[in-house]
């Protein structure tokens, strides 16, 4: 394992009496991409700005490589941060917004003038230095943000919602520019967003928040295919969550029908929540299926057909590479590692609080 | 901790430098005394006295119908300019907004003397009409200057969807571009209103004899000594205004919505 | 297309007209009277005149009382503002109110107050004097009339500033704070060049009235202190010489455009602007 570099400790914090983070613990190794990844108002923006230093937590204390930084002002901090929207110098041009940082800490000019170079080359933006922030496009504001931050050779650099105001294809292409910046980079990157599709692309380690709780921590793969409980499920990519029943170890009752599934150690009759993808969902003659529907929705999406199949009194979403036109009577089978069951929450705040431990 | 309160204190002397003057005036108004330099007691004799005193209570109408038809006035061809101005091209606009904003920026005493010498040259009578004319003038950039942000954030596009949807121009217009202007056009024209209120120096060189608002009636009077019936209006005006911006306020606002992720 | 172009001038119109007769003429009747004498014939003199002892003195005062009054203006506006806009973002309106609010009371009279709170026997005298403070003596004064400019005008620079403060983004100055910069090197190398368009222009909406007032001066300065602007008006309502004023004025103008033209060049996207 990985050295550990930053560690939260017991982090609350709340605006306005309003809780936003609520006694949150979390360790970053180093070298390592992490993402918080959640909703608007998850605190995850919060906890960021917490470790650059902007906001003061409550409670609790940020370790930062072994010594205590939870009162240290963001300029005394080894850490950088590309902001939302950018935040560049605009009465400064590139090269200017570039070496403020350096500036600031007295290196020669030749070091800032090599570091402006070398930047921009990382960038793709050689050529820039005399150019005014208003007059680039958000992508190249973005990379110049990088720039900016990267020169002061942090440990660790923060990245608050990047991408958020550029569009798709940029959005996609900026993707691949980071994760290549990390590897050549090879420090630890902070990253928050909101979109999942970036999360999972792009990271090492996946921090689901909700509610000012860490909801679950771990690899894109395990995220995606093992959410533990219905919030992660709901909020990582499509996903049919259904009420359910376990019968016993490995078996499960679904819309009162009896699937087989791998999971164990639920106890008997217990209600639980039933997480498929809609790409493990098979769809098959109405013989061969475990349950039998209609399909009731059809929609060609390029890689594959999405639909929508009622079946158990349940609209199944389906993504197949096969078509089924819209009336057509299906069966549905699911193949029991591609079950994934999850508790169910015993009180609404249970759901937030519940895989904390 | 230390810091908050040194700032409380600074910003409490700055207001308390702004405001003294005028509660000095409220307390001279109720100063039973003729000169303000001693205490008198307390009395209301000075409101009474102010109905009573002619040549104030038609200053204050002079003052209160100029201020009222010119920002009248000033708001409707200040937003009409910001439409026509709204449609011009680059260079144009830039020389017209230009001019709007002389009578803002330039001397108030030169714009005054300006139109003095306008109006004896046209040889118009000095009087209500002269004090109107000059008083619309130099309204209308506040006007333009609080209507043109609004006009520039209202999307085009919403006016011609207006006009695809079967809408005259001047349907579409009051229809969809004016309540999105309408903020704008309120807080000029109030701002208009009180520019008027207020102004000495272009009504002084813009006056004919015998026609006064509070103002120029204020100013004869500084030699002779200020009548308190003065300061009993002026209490009267401030406190009505007061009242009604706590009014205002008290409507229910816009809420908040902080920017804490 | 071509009916959108007659609606335009339809509209322009009479604008355009009204700034014409109302702004650029008046202006030019200015330049008229101020370049020619009573016959009509060209002449330099009237604007010549301000070279005179008396005229010059007139002048020069009023630079410098006009230039003290802004400076003060600016030291006490700019901590203000950075006070108000770090208490509450959606406060603008009232901010703007607060200091639009005097102004509903005459402008004369809250002027004059301040000779009742600063004659010898006044409100501020009587303070000090239970501070067992030296008593202060500055009506009549130059003094006075700075701080009746300072009383006056402070709002002009204050929401200018204001407004260019709250403009700027949180997290440029977070940003800054975040490469290494302390709070000092921050304010100077980024909150300060950013709202300077905002500090041109409380310059340019304090300096202008200030070296032009002639209220100001005779009620707080006596009668003894003559500023440019009381010559002017004397010489308008007094001694009838309309174009040795007039030739006055424009050398008042040079002053007046010199400054606009500043601003402008500062000010390019109108960041500045009071409202």
């Amino acid at each position: 394992m990985k050295k550990e570099l930053i560690n939260l400790i017991d982090i609350s914090k709340s605006f306005d009496g309003e809780l936003v983070l609520d006694e949150l613990n979390l360790n970053i190794h180093e070298n390592e991409f992490l993402t918080l990844l959640g909703p608007s108002g998850c605190g995850k923006t919060t906890t960021l700005r917490i470790m650059g230093g902007f906001v003061t937590p409550d409670k609790g204390r940020v370790i930062f490589d072994g010594q205590d930084i939870t009162s240290l002002p963001p300029n005394k901090r080894q850490l950088n941060t590309v902001f939302q929207k950018y935040a560049l110098f605009t009465h400064m041009d590139i090269a200017e917004n570039i070496a403020f940082g350096l500036k600031i800490k007295n290196k020669p000019k030749s070091y800032i003038d090599d570091k402006i170079k070398y930047a921009l080359k990382l960038v793709n933006l050689e050529g820039y230095e005399k150019r005014m922030p208003d007059s680039l496009s958000g992508g190249q504001q973005q990379r110049i943000a990088i720039a900016r931050a990267i020169v002061n050779e942090p440990k660790v650099l923060l990245l608050d919602e990047p991408l958020g105001a550029l569009d798709l294809k940029l959005r996609q292409d900026m993707q691949y520019e980071l994760i290549r910046l990390k590897n050549e980079l090879g420090i630890t990157f902070i990253y928050v967003t909101h979109d999942q599709e970036e999360a999972l692309t792009m990271s090492d380690t996946i921090v689901v928040m909700n509610q000012g709780y860490i909801q679950q921590i771990g690899t894109p793969e395990t995220i995606y295919n093992e959410p533990e409980n219905a919030f992660v499920a709901d909020f990582i990519g499509d996903s049919n969550i259904i009420d359910a029943v376990m019968l016993e170890d490995k078996l499960v009752s679904i819309l009162g029908t009896r699937f087989a599934c791998v999971d164990t150690g639920f106890g008997c009759n217990k209600p639980v929540d039933v997480v498929i993808r809609p790409e493990d969902v098979e769809l098959t003659s109405p013989e061969e299926g475990s349950l039998q529907g209609v399909v009731s929705h059809l929609i060609f999406k390029g890689v594959h057909y999405e639909m929508e199949v009622m079946a158990g009194g349940f609209e199944w979403l389906v993504h197949s590479t096969q078509m089924f036109p819209v009336g057509t009577q299906v069966g549905i089978r699911v193949n029991p590692f591609n079950i994934q069951i999850m508790n169910k929450p015993e009180s609404e705040d249970e759901e937030a609080t519940g895989i904390e431990e | 901790m230390i810091k908050t309160t040194a700032q409380k204190i600074y910003v409490g002397l700055i207001f308390l430098f702004l405001y003294a003057p005028i509660l000095t005036l409220i307390l001279l108004s109720f100063n039973a005394s003729r000169t303000r330099a001693k205490w008198g007691g307390f009395s209301l004799k000075w409101y009474a006295a102010l109905f009573q005193n002619r040549e104030i209570i038609q200053a204050l109408w002079n003052t209160l119908f100029i201020a009222f038809v010119a920002s009248l006035a000033a708001t409707v061809i200040g937003t009409v300019a910001c439409i026509a101005i709204n449609g011009m091209g680059r260079r144009k606009r830039a020389v017209v907004m230009g001019i709007t904003n002389i009578p803002m920026l330039d001397a108030e005493i030169v714009t005054g003397i300006s139109l003095m010498l306008l109006f004896i040259s046209l040889g118009l009578k000095f009087g209500l009409g002269t004090i109107l004319l000059s008083h619309i003038t130099f309204c209308i950039p506040y006007v333009v200057l609080s209507v043109m942000p609004r006009m520039k954030q209202t999307d085009a596009s919403v006016y011609e969807a207006a006009l695809d949807l079967g809408a005259s121009p001047v349907l579409a217009f009051f229809k969809v571009v004016f309540p999105d202007i309408l903020p704008g056009v309120l807080s000029g024209c109030l701002m208009a209103f009180t520019m008027s209120l207020d102004d000495f120096i272009i009504t002084h060189f813009t006056k004919g004899a015998g026609v006064d608002t509070l103002s120029t009636k204020i100013y004869t009077e500084v030699k002779k000594g200020i009548k308190p019936e003065m300061y009993a209006l002026s209490t009267i005006i401030f406190v009505i205004v007061l009242l009604l911006l706590f009014l205002v306020n008290k409507s229910p606002r816009e809420k908040s919505d902080a920017a804490i992720k | 297309m071509k009916n959108n172009k007659i609606t335009g001038r339809l509209l322009s119109a009479p604008y355009l007209l009204w700034e014409t007769v109302f702004i650029l003429i008046p202006l030019g009747m200015v330049f008229y009277f101020g370049l020619t004498d009573r016959t009509g014939a060209f002449t330099l003199e009237n604007v010549l005149a301000m070279m005179s002892a008396e005229h010059a003195k007139a002048l020069w005062l009023s630079i410098g009382l006009s230039l003290a009054s802004t400076l003060i203006c600016f030291l006490l506006a700019y901590p203000l503002s950075m006070i108000l806009a770090h208490m509450n973002v959606n406060q603008h309106s009232f901010i703007v109110l607060i200091f639009i609010l005097p102004m509903w009371m005459n402008f004369l009279l809250r002027t004059l107050a301040w000779q009742t709170l600063l004659e010898k026997n006044g409100v501020i005298n009587h303070i000090l004097e239970f501070l067992h403070m030296p008593s202060l003596n500055i009506i009549n004064t130059p003094a006075a009339i700075i701080l009746g400019m300072v009383y006056n005008f402070l709002p002009f620079m204050v929401l200018p500033v204001y407004n260019s403060l709250v403009k700027i983004d949180p997290n440029v100055v977070n940003a800054a704070r975040d490469l290494g910069a302390n709070e000092l090197q921050t304010f100077i190398k980024i909150t300060f060049p950013l709202t300077l368009p905002g500090v041109i222009s409380g310059i340019t909406m304090v300096f202008v009235p200030a070296l032009t007032t002639f209220v100001i001066s005779k009620l707080l300065g006596g009668s003894k202190i003559l500023l440019i602007g009381n010559v002017i008006e004397e010489e308008f309502t007094q001694a009838g010489n309309w174009h040795l004023g007039s030739g006055l004025s424009i050398v008042l103008m040079i002053f007046i455009i010199f400054n606009m033209v500043i601003s402008a060049i500062f000010d390019k996207n109108g960041e500045g602007n009071m409202l």
